[in-house]
């Protein structure tokens, strides 16, 4: 992919500017190929992962967690606990790394600070009318605030895919800036919701588009429709974020979120990230998951290669 | 017209109610056939799917668990002529047979019989009831090869429990295709799986995970191994069946115990009212 010979890094920051440049810019971005993307990922995944390599992964998706809980039913008890479990994901055992973050409603915000305070473990919340983000932009934006407000040091929006998929790139786009602007200090990660961007191209359009924007982190999807992370959207959005570094020096983090759920599949991501993006990305600073059952699963692996045996759901939270 | 082609048999695994081959794709030959050599992480799979079925089958009503064991048996009856085709004894067959259909019927008796209701000192009914341990390793007897194989896998699955079967190394093809026959039964997935292959490879690792709750160690003729087994499986204080002399003769009246060694007792106590 090319983009960096179509645009010079000075032209990249007037693009917001008008609804035009922006449409322009992103359909001029090349097509993805999505059988060679597909057979890319596929042939990624069968990499085999043993022993001491298979160890190191482990702990590291292990610091990569955003460990999730997004449910009506949640309770500051449960997001207590849940904080806890991301303190000391195995109480058993005092070398086993803590997750990268803490991830749940604006709500449960000042339950999850009380228990992570002074620590290394971020507190993220969705905000931005989580999950449609079919709200208008003042709600939006208070509900950025009041997280910001509460503790969170790292956002999770949603784009406004209703303007996405109707070719209203600067609505999307200024939505962006002004949550970004909101956030302050902390972090904001863009959920593209992939799922529902339909096609491959799209998944690049929005990426760019939302790095343009300002967004410290691309997210494929809030867990809450049928699509969630795949491979093949995952390594488009790869491939976005290195163009992007390529074009404008800036960094951009990725995160995977929904549908993650043993170490093998968490695995094969972190194969994918070392072969797309390189070791720059292999740092839960710059490639995260989102996920909650993952956890566990990593935890089962991370004993069986310790101990010797395999262990089983009943020694671990069900959270 | 050309001579046709015969289709070769390759005997898999069955797992979740799938026949995969061995993650390790190995195989060995027994009777000029390839029998999968099922290898420690066949074995952790067959785990994780005996315990996902464990909920809908233990959950099931003891009648209908004892309609599914009743179709087995018919399944069964019907594969009888491939089953002497394998070398196993037509009178094994029909013993097989009887006694899957024997332990079909104690289904929705076994809580009658070993459960009911406690005379207490106050004004409670209290009640006992015999549930499932949960998911059940077994190692199955040598020989004979289909009489065997049936006398621990009913006595298990019948109360509710799933199991994962090690099946007799030199006898695994009508292990596979008594597999066959549970895949065409309405059995649901993963309350049997069978792995083939060596003992000493699937028992030690069958034996010591911590998500195996019982532990049948019928078929381990060498007292060794079987020691070995039983402290692997200390562990998490899995229960353990240890092979008895009794078990060498699989013909004769099976009795309670190979079902009643695999429950656990649930006992309630409700207030009686003013």
């Amino acid at each position: 992919m090319t983009a960096t010979t179509t645009s010079a890094r000075s032209d990249l920051s007037e693009l917001g500017r008008s609804e035009t440049a922006l449409r322009t810019f992103l359909h001029g971005l090349p097509g993805v190929d999505q059988v060679g993307a597909e057979q890319r990922a596929a042939q990624l995944g069968t990499r085999s992962i043993k022993t001491t390599a298979k160890a190191q992964a482990i702990d590291l998706a292990i610091r990569m967690v955003d460990l999730t809980t997004l449910e009506g039913a949640d309770t500051p008890g449960k997001v207590r606990a849940l904080a806890a479990k991301a303190l000391r994901p195995d109480p058993a055992d005092p070398t086993c790394p803590h997750v990268g973050a803490v991830c749940v409603y604006p709500a449960m915000v000042p339950h999850v600070a009380e228990v992570l305070r002074g620590s290394a473990v971020h507190l993220a919340s969705v905000a931005t009318a989580f999950p449609s983000g079919q709200a208008p932009l003042d709600v939006k934006l208070a509900d950025t605030r009041a997280a910001v407000a509460a503790g969170a040091d790292e956002i999770d929006m949603v784009i406004n895919r209703g303007a996405f998929l109707a070719g209203r790139y600067q609505e999307v786009y200024d939505e962006i800036v002004a949550t970004k602007e909101a956030c302050g200090d902390a972090h904001l990660k863009v959920i593209l919701e992939t799922g529902e961007l339909a096609t491959y191209d799209n998944v690049r359009r929005a990426s760019w588009l939302a790095m343009l924007a300002g967004g410290d982190f691309i997210k494929t999807s809030t867990g809450k429709v049928p699509v969630a992370a795949t491979l093949p959207v995952t390594l488009v959005m790869l491939e976005a974020v290195r163009d992007f570094r390529a074009a404008t020096g800036r960094q951009v983090g990725v995160k995977p979120a929904g549908g993650i759920k043993n170490t093998k599949d968490a695995i094969k991501y972190l194969v994918m990230v070392n072969e797309t993006v390189g070791g720059d990305w292999l740092d839960p600073d710059w490639f995260r998951f989102g996920a909650s059952s993952l956890l566990n699963d990593l935890l089962m692996q991370r004993t069986k290669l310790t101990t010797g045996t395999y262990s089983g759901p009943d020694y671990f939270t069900l959270d | 017209m050309s001579e046709r082609v015969a289709v070769r048999k390759t005997y898999k695994l069955f797992i979740g109610g799938k026949f995969p081959r061995s993650e390790s794709g190995r195989s060995y030959l027994v009777q000029d056939s390839n029998v999968s050599l099922a290898s420690r992480k066949d074995a952790r799979d067959a785990v994780v799917a005996a315990r996902a079925a464990v909920k809908g089958w233990a959950g099931a009503t003891a009648y209908n668990r004892g309609q599914i064991l009743y179709r087995v048996a018919e399944m069964l009856e019907g594969r009888r002529e491939q089953f002497v085709a394998l070398g196993v004894p037509g009178d094994e067959v029909d013993a097989a047979v009887d006694r899957w259909v024997w332990y079909a019927g104690w289904a929705d008796k076994l809580p009658q019989v070993y459960g009911g209701a406690n005379p207490v000192a106050g004004p409670y009914f209290n009640l006992s009831a015999p549930e499932p341990t949960g998911v059940v390793a077994v190692v199955a007897p040598e020989s004979p090869a289909l009489l065997g194989l049936v006398s621990v896998i009913a006595p298990a699955i019948v109360t509710g429990n799933t199991v994962v079967v090690a099946a007799s190394p030199s006898a695994p093809l009508a292990a596979v295709t008594l597999a066959e026959v549970l895949a065409t039964s309405d059995l649901p997935g993963g309350v049997v799986n069978l792995l083939t292959g060596r003992i000493t490879e699937t028992a030690p690792t069958l034996a010591a995970h911590l998500d195996v709750n019982a532990i049948d160690l019928a078929g381990v003729a060498d007292p060794e191994l079987a020691t070995d087994l039983e402290a692997r499986a200390a562990e998490n204080l899995k229960r353990v069946l240890r092979p008895t002399p009794a078990d060498h003769d699989w013909t004769g009246d099976p009795g309670l115990g190979r079902m009643t060694a695999l429950l656990e007792t649930k006992t309630v106590w409700h207030p009686k009212g003013v």
